[in-house]
């Protein structure tokens, strides 16, 4: 098998956290491209309870396989190079679920996800959590925790980001933030949520629903 | 190597007396489809899956083959409670255009003098393209009364048919499932096609093409034509699995005696094949393979003729196929992506080459059902 050989390019991640988030934010019947799609989770909930035309791509082949093998339709596919195949306006979502940490090259990701989608909704881990900034300050180490789990050698999570960071650049890409929350790992929603500063530091990831700001 | 010529058996079939018009403007005034069906059509006639059978192939699916006397080519993929699960869907394979199993082709008799027992076409018949064995199976499934698919699937040769199915009957087609193919033949397609046709050429008994008529078979030539041909349906893990080095015995008479295994499975690969299949088909098949270009039917863009294409895709490839590999099953995908098609794609591992889409292959299996399950929801069907 040469799935077991692949490099893990992207964090496992539990969809079921942040899938509800997710799909609350889609408009039933939407026709919506998942990209990093896992096994299919998100796009088989968006299709069985909001009716949506979602489709789904994965770099990972054997989750790609278990995706197809349940009826979904998930492409084998690399964000960072199959976007750019996909014509204009092609989806009322793109969403990019705790990958975008993991991409070559996120800025032209989310480029992509707003030429091809009329509206983003992009999660990632947020590295401005305490516990990340803490460890980096008291032990002068790269920083083990339960969301970054991985050493530093072995993660696929080559881009992290904090929530201000992602802020600063939406807005240098002139991307207006529709909607945004910071959640602890079990997706409940923080009380902090309006304060950009405090979630920065408590929460342990983001979600924001983006769109071009109108010409 | 003395061969019999293919005898003449019956085959299920439908004529269509005003026959087709070729790619080529050849009219052929007669047009024959030979078919085989498995399970039951539905009363809204919406379960039926076409299978498009690959170069060497034939409609003989899912029984006993009546030449052959061997199992059906696809049994692990068509059957009850199989991918292609026949007690919930009727499923269709015709012999293609210029085949040797029924369908008007090269062994067919011509049509176009008024000899009250006209000989056969041989090398005279028309060229075919895959567009026109797509059109000759268009007309069984309108004489079926079947006015859209459930499913058209297909590897290798196969799925060429089925990519020109959904590119010239979109509406006719509501999921495709491409495996193991391209959408155009490569230099190295051809290349290897046409060693295998000189090999044909070079048989003393082909016989300028006439063989048919002197109760000859050029046996040999055809044979390495098969023999090259399946080296390219093998990988080279596979054959190293299989045979490796060894030897077949300890006493071998001469140098070129089939001293090594492999030599001699090929050269039974070689020798069965002749009994099954005509070489004038094979001239014709390989020829309408090389013709194949879908890309440039439309343009130059392979996206061009999905644009707006309802039909939901499922293209799989094999990681050890060389012959059809997985970049081309990836520029299938990509072309659709770039008509927004609804397209799932997936390479499974194996080491078993471009033959994996005939083996057992769980993976492959568990996909092809799981997808045709998946879009038979999409498609209203009853469970």
């Amino acid at each position: 098998m040469n799935v077991a050989v692949d490099p893990v390019r992207y964090v496992a991640k539990n969809m079921r956290l942040d899938l509800r988030l997710i799909a609350e934010m889609i408009a039933p019947g939407s026709r919506v491209l998942d990209i990093g799609c896992g096994d299919g989770a998100l796009i088989d909930y968006l299709f069985r309870t909001r009716g949506c035309d979602a489709r789904g791509i994965e770099i990972d082949m054997a989750e790609v396989t278990r995706a197809v093998a349940h009826g979904l339709p998930v492409m084998q596919g690399d964000a960072d190079v199959d976007l750019v195949q996909y014509p204009d306006a092609a989806f009322d979502c793109v969403v990019l679920s705790r990958t975008l940490q993991a991409v070559e090259r996120p800025r032209e990701v989310l480029r992509q996800m707003l030429r091809i989608g009329e509206r983003a909704v992009v999660s990632f881990p947020n590295f401005g959590h305490w516990q990340v900034r803490w460890q980096l300050f008291a032990r002068g180490r790269m920083p083990m925790t339960s969301v970054w789990d991985r050493p530093w050698h072995e993660t696929p999570n080559i881009h992290p980001c904090t929530i201000r960071d992602f802020f600063a650049l939406c807005a240098e890409e002139g991307y207006r933030i529709e909607h945004w929350l910071a959640v602890d790992e079990a997706g409940q929603r923080a009380p902090w949520r309006r304060f950009v500063s405090l979630a920065n530091l408590f929460g342990e990831q983001a979600l924001f629903q983006l769109r071009k700001a109108a010409p | 190597m003395d061969q019999a010529e293919l005898p003449d058996i019956a085959h299920a079939h439908v004529a269509f007396d005003d026959g087709l018009t070729l790619e080529c403007g050849v009219g052929l005034r007669r047009l024959t489809v030979a078919y085989r069906t498995y399970g039951q059509l539905n009363a809204d006639r919406t379960n039926a899956v076409l299978v498009c059978h690959a170069l060497t192939g034939d409609q003989y699916v899912a029984e006993t083959h009546p030449l052959t006397g061997k199992p059906g080519w696809w049994e692990m993929v068509v059957g009850p409670g199989r991918p292609i699960d026949t007690e919930r869907f009727f499923v269709i394979c015709s012999n293609v255009l210029g085949g040797c199993m029924g369908t008007t082709g090269p062994r067919s008799p011509r049509d176009d003098t008024n000899e009250p027992d006209p000989p056969r076409w041989g090398t005279d018949f028309p060229p075919v393209t895959i567009r026109d064995m797509v059109r000759a199976q268009k007309r069984l499934i309108d004489h079926l009364g079947i006015t859209r698919l459930f499913a058209v699937v297909g590897g290798s040769m196969g799925g060429m048919q089925v990519l020109e199915w959904a590119a010239t009957y979109p509406d006719a087609v509501f999921a495709a499932v491409p495996i193991a193919t391209a959408a155009y033949h490569s230099a190295q397609n051809i290349a290897f096609n046409e060693v295998g046709r000189q090999a044909i050429f070079a048989d003393p008994d082909w016989l300028g093409g006439t063989y048919w008529a002197h109760g000859r078979v050029p046996a040999r030539g055809l044979a390495v034509a098969r023999m090259v041909a399946h080296i390219t349906y093998l990988s080279e893990q596979a054959l190293t699995r299989k045979f490796g080095r060894r030897l077949r015995g300890a006493q071998t008479a001469g140098l070129f005696d089939d001293t090594f295994e492999v030599e001699s499975y090929l050269r039974h690969q070689g020798s069965s094949f002749v009994r099954r299949f005509d070489a004038a088909s094979y001239l014709s098949i390989t020829r309408a393979t090389d013709y194949f270009d879908l890309a440039a039917d439309h343009g130059g863009d392979l996206s061009a003729p999905f644009r707006d294409t309802r039909t939901r895709f499922c293209i799989v490839s094999f990681s050890s196929d060389w012959l059809y590999p997985t970049s081309e099953s990836r520029a299938i995908a990509r072309a659709l992506n770039r008509a927004a098609a609804n397209v799932s794609f997936v390479e499974i591992a194996t080491d078993k080459g471009h033959d994996a889409f005939l083996l057992d292959e769980p993976d492959f299996h568990r996909t092809l059902s799981g997808f045709l399950a998946g879009c038979a929801v999409h498609a209203g069907l009853p469970e």
